[in-house]
């Protein structure tokens, strides 16, 4: 591929014995906003730090624009990262801070002002040139982090979960200012999360990581709509994950009812993982439903309405709807068949880091 | 107002403590330091700091405490710096091995040395035994700086490495990040950074120091007189209790400045460590 900026090529590393990253590879584009998503533990912030050249892999290369860049220190490498809380430096003001990278370029003082005036106005901050780091809120240091690393013109930035200690409110505000920045910018973003929203919303590129391990790589759309494993189908958003039978393409068994799907190639009466939105099970008369069922519980959540619908055999599904049906009320359950996703079920031990508690 | 008078009869016995032991005994040495034998006010026992021997003592006195504290410094920083990166997580044990002397009586470590620099002690013994010629080292200013160190050397890593400790790893790597080599990262990042515990390591090496007539006494022997000493024998062997006040005044101004010196860079007490 021609446009592929950064190839990180069969990676390992283990700290203290445990593995962390094992044999992982990833290709990043040019321009391109790619978020490592996964919870706390299954190596994406390793992955940034390997990018970013604060930690050496065990084993594996990783390319830069072609070059091995796998030993070279950070300070050599055309990136630049916006750190976790920030990081700025607490004896400089915002201007001494956005112009460190700068000077030690040894860049003239015009550059250098003109450059600090056009960061602090791309991140809606003109004036604080000779403010204090202390003095800002976290939305603010943030953006000045952000401004700070943006100066240098790096060709990719990245970014370790930079909006972690925000409240929500203004994390959502960040996010839409994260987009903007990237397509006014023109590089490439990768951004390292644990929530899956905040991935959803931004990327172009997503991937979810577990245990050290790639699950799935794709666009928001794609994760969330054809998850390829019970891990994934879990971790991006509530979901009904069901153990089921493929009796036939296009038909398979859910807790003893035949219901029509669109999957295809996965053999006969074979067993598999059934994933199905809460907003696609569609709640409708006890006899109209191909399965039937009680509804448990009812929360309001504002713009729908969650229940519990439990079916005779004891499984809780979870159901988004805008109807309401109060706790008591006997159900009929029918999912449209393009609204069910098919997974196999993992095979090898290889495999076990898709293992989902239920 | 119960409550507020309740809170007042507890701080009783601090206040008490306060008196007896703090404002009482500071009254008495400005008493005596500004009288004469005769009870009579006289500016001439802090004056008496200008004749030849008592400010040759209070500058061989300074002289001896800045060469200790830049020395210290200077061994203090590498460790603290070590200790700080290293020993993350398991710094309790080493930490401690540093703090472990300081447990053990002060004069008993000194005269520890004593022995072992004496003309005939355990290192000249050593020394004539592999051959080498003996070295006067007892009784010199040397030996009263290598005291020093040795006493105060822990003072001056435990400010610098509870500063260091604090700085957060991410400055550093940001530093990295921006283009700054390991030598710019250090001068810009990391020595600015750590200023309060500089400060405070100074002044708890700096001003025990320059008081100290312990170490001087022992290492020193009876030739090398610091204003500790001086100060010392006007109240143990002369008895003038007036002089000495006089001149424990003039010292005592030399501490109030560089502690206010120190708490002007030490706003936030960042460098503490007690």
């Amino acid at each position: 591929m021609a446009n592929e900026l950064i190839y990180l090529k069969n990676i390992s590393k283990s700290f203290d014995g445990q593995m962390v990253l094992d044999d992982l590879t990833l290709y990043i584009k040019e321009n391109e906003f790619l978020t490592l998503l996964g919870p706390s533990g299954c190596g994406k912030t390793t992955t940034l730090r390997i990018i970013g050249g604060f930690t050496e892999p065990d084993q594996g290369v990783v390319l830069f624009e072609g070059k091995d860049i796998t030993h070279m220190p950070p300070n050599k490498r055309q990136l630049n990262t916006v750190f976790q809380k920030y990081a700025l430096f607490t004896h400089m003001n915002i201007e001494e801070n956005i112009a460190f990278g700068l000077k030690i370029k040894g860049k003239t003082k015009q550059y250098i002002d003109d450059k600090i005036k056009y960061a602090l106005k791309l991140v809606n901050l003109d004036g604080y040139e000779k403010r204090m780091p202390d003095s800002l809120s976290g939305g603010q240091q943030q953006r000045i982090a952000i401004a700070r690393a943006i100066v240098n013109e790096p060709k990719v930035l990245l970014l370790d979960e930079p909006l972690g200690a925000l409240d929500l409110k203004l994390r959502q505000d960040m996010q839409y200012e994260l987009i903007r920045l990237k397509n006014e910018l023109g590089i490439t973003f990768i951004y390292v999360t644990h929530d899956q929203e905040e991935a959803l919303t931004m990327s172009d590129t997503i991937v979810v990581m577990n245990q050290g391990y790639i699950q799935q790589i794709g666009t928001p759309e794609k994760i969330y709509n054809e998850p390829e494993n019970a891990f994934v189908a879990d971790f991006i958003g509530d979901s009904n994950i069901i153990d089921a039978v493929m009796i036939q393409d296009e038909l398979v068994e859910i807790f003893g009812a035949k219901f029509a799907c669109v999957d295809t190639g996965f053999g006969n009466n074979k067993p598999v993982d059934v994933v199905i939105r809460p907003e696609d099970v569609e709640l409708v008369d006890k006899e109209k439903g191909i399965l039937q069922g009680t509804v448990t519980h009812l929360i309001f959540k504002g713009v729908h309405y969650e229940m519990e619908v439990t079916t005779p055999n004891g499984y809780e599904w979870l159901v988004h709807s805008t109807e309401c049906f109060p706790v008591g009320t006997e159900v009929g359950i029918y999912v449209k068949p393009f609204n069910i996703q098919i997974m196999n079920k993992p095979e090898s031990e290889d495999e076990e880091a898709v293992h989902v508690e239920e | 107002m119960l409550r507020n008078k309740n809170k007042l009869m507890l701080g009783i016995p601090y206040y008490v403590w306060s008196v007896i032991f703090i404002v009482i005994p500071l009254f008495m040495v400005f008493y005596y330091g500004l009288t004469d034998k005769t009870g009579a006010f006289t500016f001439e026992n802090v004056s008496a700091i200008a004749t030849y021997e008592h400010s040759k003592a209070l500058w061989l006195a300074v002289k001896l405490s800045i060469i200790s504290t830049i020395i210290c410094f200077f061994l203090a920083y590498p460790l603290a710096m070590i200790l700080a990166k290293y020993a993350k997580g398991k710094s309790s044990v080493l930490v401690m091995l540093f703090i472990l002397p300081m447990w053990m009586n002060f004069l008993l470590r000194t005269m520890a040395w004593q022995t072992l620099l004496e003309n005939n002690g355990v290192i000249n013994t050593m020394l004539s035994f592999i051959g080498l010629p003996r070295m006067t080292m007892i009784n010199t200013p040397g030996a009263i700086v290598f005291g020093m160190v040795y006493n105060f050397l822990p003072f001056m890593v435990l400010p610098l490495y509870n500063s260091l400790e604090k700085i957060d790893p991410n400055m550093i790597n940001a530093a990295r990040d921006l283009g700054a080599n390991a030598f710019i990262t250090f001068f810009k990042v990391t020595l600015p950074l750590s200023v309060p515990g500089i400060i405070s390591g100074i002044t708890m090496v700096f001003v025990p120091a320059l008081t100290t007539f312990v170490i001087s006494t022992l290492l020193g022997g009876s030739k090398i007189l610091l204003i500790g000493n001086v100060i010392e024998q006007e109240f143990s062997q002369t008895n003038n209790w007036h002089l000495g006040s006089g001149l424990s005044i003039v010292l005592m101004i030399f501490i109030i400045i560089s502690m206010v010196i120190q708490s002007i860079a030490d706003k936030d007490g960042e460098g503490s460590v007690l």
